[in-house]
């Protein structure tokens, strides 16, 4: 239940919107979020998209990762 | 898939279970707290990633799992209403009552339907305009915000059949009363999509108050990897604090506008959790101005509240003191095809999820 799946916005219709996950075509309410574009990858949740996917910590969080995996002896 | 390969790439799982090793010394107990995290651990073997100096517990993160009995029962007795159109998230659909299931109920013909979304819901009482229709709020604070926000859009465009029976539920008054329990916790491995709509405030009391640590993880297995270093760092130097892992989606002040929905539609209650009892300030009520859409109020029904299942130890496996293995009904008795408690029924019940990932 407390699973979410991020999904890129196709495009949008009032508070609504097309999302695609997979290619797969899903609708999702923007009740709860402001600010989406077409192009932004949303976390999807029961019919609704709870928040944004912020491509520039998600990409730091690799960095993150990348570095451990870098020092680590193997 | 985007946001999801590229944190489940194995040398990173292993670069952090490397330095996990090495710079884990002190004995330290986590717990999660959401069912998405034990399923994460266990499909892809993170515990046994962890030198021994780390023990995991799971507890009672799943929201199918800790709706009591007593609540089963009573949406059982809303589908007997004249009329009555029950609709509910799949998940709770094979969920045990005292007696019945709404599965059950649902080939003995009551109009029981399995929506994805609430706004189905409000979108089935708008198309039967004569008939009841009373959709199961189960979920905690990532979830209550979407049946806030049904609510209020019921009521802006005038839809007097629908109604809400809620056993929403939140977070941290149980994450409290378990360390007040006495259960021996250093540190929270938090929800990741809980967080994203409360914000991190919620945890304060934890760290500095308890002196726990508490970590917002994601829920692939480099998010709960790297979420488990953060807690073993903080541990480590005694700064237990709050932090967030999942930055790509988690925000300290969490997502103001879902969490203005169910502010504005619930306000706490005490509320029972199945095999936890009844915990202060732990559920959500609909407020008085919603009341029109609140079942209790407009249909108040009373069903008594039966007792727990013999030899059902799912009370102590959500409070993380036993594991399934523990339960002489686990695997024989209660499997999830035919489950005997919550924990087994729901697909991210602890239970469920040994049962799946067991060897």
């Amino acid at each position: 239940m407390c699973l979410a799946i991020p999904a890129k916005v196709i495009s949008i219709e009032g508070s609504n919107a097309l999302v695609t996950i997979e290619d797969v075509e899903y609708q999702a309410s923007l009740l709860l979020i402001d600010d989406v574009h077409p192009g932004d990858f949303v976390m999807i949740h029961a019919g609704f998209a709870i928040e944004k996917v912020d491509a520039e910590e998600a990409a730091e969080t690799l960095r993150l990762l990348n570095e451990i995996a870098a020092n680590s002896p193997q | 898939m985007k946001y999801i390969d590229e944190y489940r790439k194995k040398d990173l799982i292993l670069a952090v279970s490397e330095e996990l090793k090495r710079v884990s010394k002190k004995k330290i107990t986590l717990m999660e707290v959401c069912g998405g995290h034990t399923m994460a651990i266990h499909r892809f073997g993170l515990h046994t990633l962890l030198p021994p100096s780390i023990r995991l517990l799971s507890g009672p993160g799943c929201p199918v799992c800790v709706s009591s009995q007593h609540f089963l029962d009573t949406a059982i007795a809303y589908s007997k209403v004249p009329g009555a159109i029950i609709t509910t998230y799949g998940d709770l659909i094979r969920v045990p009552g005292s007696v019945s299931s709404l599965e059950k109920e649902k080939a003995n013909g009551k109009d029981i339907r399995i929506v994805y979304s609430v706004l189905d819901s409000l979108e089935i009482a708008r198309n039967n305009p004569g008939r009841p229709l009373f959709f199961l709020g189960i979920g905690f604070e990532t979830t209550a915000p979407a049946t806030a926000a049904a609510i209020v859009q019921a009521k802006t465009d005038n839809i007097s059949n629908f109604f809400v029976l809620s056993a929403h539920k939140v977070m941290p008054p149980v994450m409290k009363a378990l360390v007040d329990e006495g259960v021996k916790i250093d540190g929270f491995i938090a929800p990741g999509h809980v967080t994203a709509i409360t914000g991190t405030a919620i945890y304060n009391d934890l760290a500095t108050v308890y002196g726990l640590g508490v970590v917002v993880a994601g829920f692939e297995p480099v998010d709960m990897m790297q979420a488990i270093l953060m807690l073993t760092r903080q541990l480590e130097a005694g700064e237990p604090k709050v932090e967030i892992q999942y930055k790509r989606i988690v925000h300290h002040a969490g997502n103001t506008i879902a969490a203005g929905f169910l502010n504005r539609v619930f306000e706490p209650r005490d509320d029972r959790w199945r095999g936890l009892g009844t915990i202060p300030a732990s559920g959500l009520k609909i407020r008085d101005e919603f009341s029109a859409f609140d079942a209790e109020k407009t249909f108040p029904l009373t069903v008594p509240v039966p007792t727990d299942p013999k030899g059902c130890i799912c009370g102590s496996i959500l409070r993380g003191l036993k594991t399934p293995n523990d339960c002489g009904l686990f695997a024989t008795r209660c499997t999830p095809s035919d489950p005997v408690g919550a924990c087994m029924v729901s697909g991210e019940g602890t239970c469920a999820t040994y049962y799946k990932y067991r060897s």
